[in-house]
């Protein structure tokens, strides 16, 4: 007895979630894309109300680039983008799930790996800036005006100065790993600290410990009034070391691997985030008055064969 | 409002505390709706595993808010059971780990709440010729304070409840900057992680302010009941 009324009760709760999830989903999405793309963009009725799931890493988001961008985008073509802050690591996780449309992230190594297995489709180069070491005015390990990041972060292990690391898989998360291992050493130790969080609050840790950390450029411009932490070794925008460099890509997840994938919509905001007009609103983008984001998309010597796919060999040329 | 320079722009903060009452207020009815049926057959009736079933409630009340987040996450996510309802950051996946949540303080309460009710109560109702639903009826009208409580403990756990909401929501605005899935909350936890520590602080006072608010109005309508 109790238990069917119970049966009874979680139905009618399903029941109504699923009712209310239904109304928040509208249309069929493919037709209506395609369309819209017909008649040449513009505000159209028949996508107005799709909305285009994009995950992507903090520091995109943090630094506020995306909202400052995204209205256009909108406007044009009358739809919402849904931008999931996550993390480089668990926004290509959310892609691989199927759980977003389009991922802009920042680590070479984990997108390759991810249009390698199959999950995403044209990548395209979209924006780079650099990582920079920041530390505290005193520098402790002594590693300001260092040529190389390499030897500050080989000089800030052997004095075992306090070092933040993101330790979340993130973009920037792995640039580090990847830093440590370029330096030979293994980190580790009371020194070492992660903090599993993201880029700003990495760097509100390492500020109130007065510890080096590794950041990107941007995050650190946009927060640099809230803390005491200086630039001590810089990327390759200030002529500093070429591993520093920090390139942003963006791909659209396969629909061949999830069918739901908002595919047309997310061919319409690579076409978008990689022309002329928002590469300018890319390059305009300040904090505090400097720039954060370097476009890269738009080249004077575009280098087709990126699309051409891996092991691909033409008949013709036999 | 010119005494701290707000970053907020038109429509941002209403549009939070829109989205978190929104979320919270359906998750609390909803679990209402099933927790008080539950409450009353637990109440009333004797069956075996009810003993089993009451540790299972009282667990709940102490489950991590992030692993019901996860759970609801693998249930929405596209690979998931639910995958094809596309529920992923969306307001009804932070309702449906709002209603995990709130769902066991408020069955554990009202159950304390009508087993606390007098047994001549019961009695009386019996001997009057009451029907189990009579019965049941005049048991929740004397538990009814009781039961508010119930509701305000269920909806102060929903409404403060960051990490399953930023888990299967994923805190999103539109550009424009209107919340879709972004709740007091996750918006504190967003502001603080960027060390925008006032913009946090205020955020947080709204949020106090909106809880104290809706409790003190619930405390007054009871306090009128029972003095009717």
């Amino acid at each position: 007895m109790p238990i069917q009324r119970r049966e009874f009760i979680a139905a009618i709760g399903t029941g109504a979630l699923a009712t209310t999830a239904g109304c928040a989903q509208s249309g069929d999405s493919s037709g209506q894309t395609e369309a819209a793309a017909e008649s040449g963009g513009g505000s159209q009725p028949g996508v107005s109300g799709e909305t285009l799931t994009l995950t992507t890493t903090t520091s995109t988001y943090d630094t506020g680039l995306l909202d400052e961008i995204h209205p256009d985008f909108e406007d044009m073509y009358g739809v919402s983008v849904d931008a999931v802050a996550q993390g480089t690591g668990a926004a290509l996780e959310s892609a691989r799930n199927g759980d977003s449309d389009i991922v802009m992230v920042h680590a070479r190594g984990l997108e390759d790996e991810f249009m390698r297995n199959g999950y995403g489709v044209n990548r395209r180069d979209l924006m780079f800036n650099d990582f920079v070491i920041v530390g505290p005015e005193s520098d402790p390990a002594g590693i300001q005006g260092m040529g190389s990041a390499t030897e500050a972060l080989t000089a800030i292990a052997e004095s075992e100065a306090q070092f933040v690391s993101r330790g979340d898989n993130s973009g920037t998360h792995t640039k580090e790993l990847n830093l440590w291992e370029a330096a030979g050493t293994e980190p580790g130790g009371d020194w070492y600290q992660e903090t599993g969080t993201g880029m700003g609050e990495a760097l509100n840790v390492a500020n109130q410990q007065g510890a080096y950390t590794l950041s990107d450029r941007g995050t650190y411009i946009s927060q640099r009034s809230e803390i005491d932490l200086v630039i001590l070794v810089q990327g390759p925008i200030e002529d500093g070391p070429e591993i520093l460099a920090n390139p942003y890509g963006i791909m659209a997840v396969n629909p061949g691997v999830h069918d739901n994938a908002n595919y047309d919509l997310a061919m319409a905001y690579i076409g978008w985030i990689t022309s002329p007009d928002t590469q300018d609103a890319i390059s305009n983008y300040q904090v505090n008055g400097e720039q954060l984001f370097f476009p890269e998309a738009v080249s004077e010597n575009p280098d087709f064969q990126q699309y051409v796919p891996e092991g691909w060999s033409s008949d013709s040329d036999g | 409002m010119a005494v701290v320079d707000l970053p907020f722009r038109d429509g941002y903060v209403s549009s939070i505390i829109y989205v978190s009452l929104y979320v919270s207020i359906i998750a609390v009815t909803l679990s209402t709706l099933f927790s008080i049926p539950v409450a009353i057959v637990m109440g009333f009736a004797d069956f075996p595993g009810k003993q089993f079933v009451k540790s299972v409630i009282n667990t709940g009340m102490g489950f991590p808010s992030v692993v019901v987040g996860l759970l609801v996450l693998f249930a929405v996510s596209n690979q998931g059971p639910l995958g094809t309802l596309e529920l992923i950051f969306t307001k009804e996946a932070m309702i449906m780990s709002q209603f995990v949540l709130a769902t066991p303080p408020i069955t554990a309460i009202s159950l304390a709440a009508i087993s606390g009710v007098d047994e001549n109560v019961r009695d009386a109702a019996h001997v009057l010729g009451g029907t189990r639903v009579d019965v049941a009826l005049v048991v929740l009208k004397e538990a009814r304070y009781g039961i508010a409580t119930a509701v305000l403990a269920g909806f102060g756990r929903a409404i403060s409840e960051v990490g399953s909401v930023l888990i299967v929501g994923g805190n999103i605005t539109s550009a424009s900057g209107i919340s879709k899935t972004r709740t007091l909350t996750t918006a504190i936890q967003l502001e603080a992680r960027q060390g925008q520590y006032e913009t946090a602080m205020i955020l947080g006072a709204v949020l106090v302010a909106l809880v104290l608010t809706i409790n003190a109005v619930v405390v007054r309508l009871g306090d009128q009941e029972v003095q009717r």
